[in-house]
């Protein structure tokens, strides 16, 4: 369970988050809201990536910023850009990495490798550059690569914005298995659709917080 | 060290090694080649500082030994970097340090001259002091001669100080990464 | 990946050590430099030329070592011959020439992998002065991902300029090329410490 207590966020002369109060306990929720509407800030507290100038955030009672170790193994972060996400050359290179942080032995790294590339067909690609993969296979290495340390949530960040209509569709059905709790911040509105919650920010504040079919026309009369 | 200096250290290393890619400009009438690869050194010391910028240029030196073909012209390992002109090469990395410690210094008034002046007291009096000082030992010259030999190349030497100054006071107004540390 | 320059193969060179062959890459080196006599290293040149047959390279690959220095090497032999005499030249090009193609050849013989053992090996007693060979790996894997990425955004970046007309301009190409990468390195560091890097 996820708790925000009156959570602010101040940048230099900007507040980015204004007292931000709730519990979010479904598995899965869609985040959306115009580009600076604090969405991004948001997901960003749940792993202690940003710090609250404000108020505290509790993630299964762990605070990101205090227990950072032990929130981030449990915390899942998937960016947009695969690109920025991908650190090795090599696809099963990069899947070790986050497992070799964990001290994990070498044989549970190459079974948990192994699978989760057999589960993205992506097996054929172990050995390969990194770089040579196309956008969705990137996209699945940034998501396998996040899903091999087995987190109880996983936060992605606009993870379809990149990819075409293909890859997007694979990345939303990657999504839909999972059977961790999901929190997806999207422009893609029908990505979110089938969720459990959506939330809409608009100026650091949620204004809308409700199920999908609500917000989401609300948000398009509020965009109109 | 951040996580995110180390970054910043493997990118300004990656970035050198991807300078080497661009074909080199050969000048006319002396017919000296000129490579953009040099160009990474000061742009590492310039917008790095003196430490990130000099361990960048340390790091791209390492791949180098390590056998892989990053220098201009898909040149590399221990061949090229202890031939004649090693000493340019081995001196990038204190060429970046110097021209780092310079522009820190400068930061809060940095401007075109002192930056310029930064960037060539450290990409071309410390780098040449270096590079022909190895060459007066590696063809048994007198330091002189290795300077007067070295003259050529100064022209491309001096284009690159004048695009590495305009780079860094355009990278500083939009993305400034020394005042933060330093 | 980029591919290393090593060649395979199976000689004594092949299978001795990475660290061993740079230690005596420095001896050769330091050696040529202490005897300054030019039948000695001539000596030790044709003992390298013999190394390089030993460890199955042919003439072409023993020539592509020292070409890129050609013309160098015969201005020093000719500004010698005109400050002293032939000897003190051959002398100078003998000496580059061994200690160039020595190195050339620990390089053609070693594996970047076994390179890169190595080198971990010898940064471990260096531990208590701060340095961190997991960070040192992880900066040396960074830089292979970076090269590509990198070079793609070069281009990128070159066509769009060139749809403005400013494709001549390096500028117009190294600043945006330098802000997108540090944009892209600060995502980066977050992706890390996400993955629970510390």
């Amino acid at each position: 369970m996820i708790r925000f207590e009156n959570v602010s966020v101040q940048f230099d002369a900007r507040r980015a988050l204004e007292d931000i109060d709730l519990t979010l306990s479904q598995k899965r929720i869609g985040i959306i809201g115009a580009n600076g509407s604090g969405k991004s800030t948001f997901v960003r507290l749940l792993n202690g990536l940003q710090t609250a100038t404000s108020g505290r955030v509790l993630i299964d009672d762990l605070d990101p910023v205090k227990d950072g170790r032990k929130v981030r193994r449990h915390v899942g972060f998937v960016f947009q850009n695969p690109d920025n996400q991908i650190v090795y050359p090599v696809v099963e290179e990069d899947l070790a990495f986050g497992l070799k942080a964990l001290k994990l032995p070498k044989d549970e790294i190459n079974r948990r490798i192994d699978e989760i590339l057999a589960r993205y067909d992506l097996s054929d690609f172990k050995t390969h550059p990194s770089h040579l993969l196309s956008g969705g296979q990137k996209q699945l290495l940034a998501i396998s690569g996040v899903l091999v340390m087995e987190p109880r949530y996983i936060v992605l960040d606009e993870p379809t914005t990149l990819l075409d209509l293909r890859n997007r569709n694979r990345v939303e059905h990657a999504i839909a298995d999972l059977d961790q709790t999901v929190i997806t911040v999207s422009h893609d509105l029908d990505l979110i659709a089938g969720y459990d919650r959506v939330l809409v920010f608009e100026n650091g504040r949620i204004v809308i917080d409700d199920i999908p079919a609500n917000a989401i026309s609300k948000y398009r009369e509020m965009m109109a | 060290m951040k996580t995110k200096d180390i970054v910043y250290i493997a990118l300004f290393a990656a970035l050198t090694a991807v300078l080497g890619l661009f074909p080199p400009i050969t000048l006319p009438i002396t017919g000296v080649p000129v490579t953009a690869q040099s160009l990474g050194p000061m742009l590492a010391g310039a917008i790095l500082g003196a430490r990130r910028g000099g361990l960048s240029i340390v790091l791209f030196l390492v791949l180098v030994a390590l056998g892989l073909p990053l220098l201009s012209g898909g040149r590399g390992g221990f061949g090229v970097m202890v031939g004649v002109t090693g000493g340019f090469i081995f001196g990038w990395a204190i060429s970046a340090f110097v021209i780092g410690l310079l522009i820190e210094k400068f930061w809060n008034r940095l401007n075109v001259v002192n930056a310029a002046v930064s960037i060539a007291f450290g990409g071309i009096v410390v780098l040449y002091a270096i590079g022909n000082a190895w060459v007066a030992v590696a063809a048994d010259i007198s330091y002189w001669q290795a300077t007067v030999g070295a003259a050529p190349f100064l022209i491309g030497d001096a284009i690159k100080v004048a695009i590495a100054t305009a780079a860094c006071l355009a990278v500083r107004r939009s993305y400034p990464l020394i005042s933060k540390s330093a | 990946m980029i591919a290393g320059l090593y060649r395979d193969g199976n000689s004594v060179l092949h299978r001795a050590q990475a660290g061993a062959k740079i230690l005596a890459m420095v001896a050769l080196g330091t050696g040529v430099f202490l005897i300054p006599d030019w039948p000695v290293v001539s000596l030790v040149l044709v003992s390298v030329i013999v190394l390089y047959r030993i460890s199955g390279f042919g003439w072409a690959t023993m020539t592509a070592q020292i070409k890129p220095m050609f013309w160098l090497l015969a201005i020093f032999f000719a500004v010698q011959l005109w400050l002293n005499d032939w000897q003190a030249g051959l002398l100078v090009i003998t000496r580059i020439a061994a200690i160039v193609m020595f190195a050339s050849l620990v390089t053609l013989t070693t594996k970047t992998s076994d390179m890169l053992a190595s080198l971990e090996r010898a940064m471990r007693p260096l531990k208590p002065l701060g340095v961190n060979p997991e960070k040192v790996s992880l900066a040396i894997s960074m830089v292979l991902r970076f090269i590509p990425v990198i070079a793609t955004v070069a281009s990128e970046i070159r066509d769009a300029q060139r749809a403005r007309g400013l494709d001549r301009s390096i500028l117009a190409m190294i600043v945006p090329l330098i802000i997108r990468t540090l944009k892209m390195a600060d995502d980066v560091a977050d992706a890390i410490e996400a993955r629970s890097f510390d």
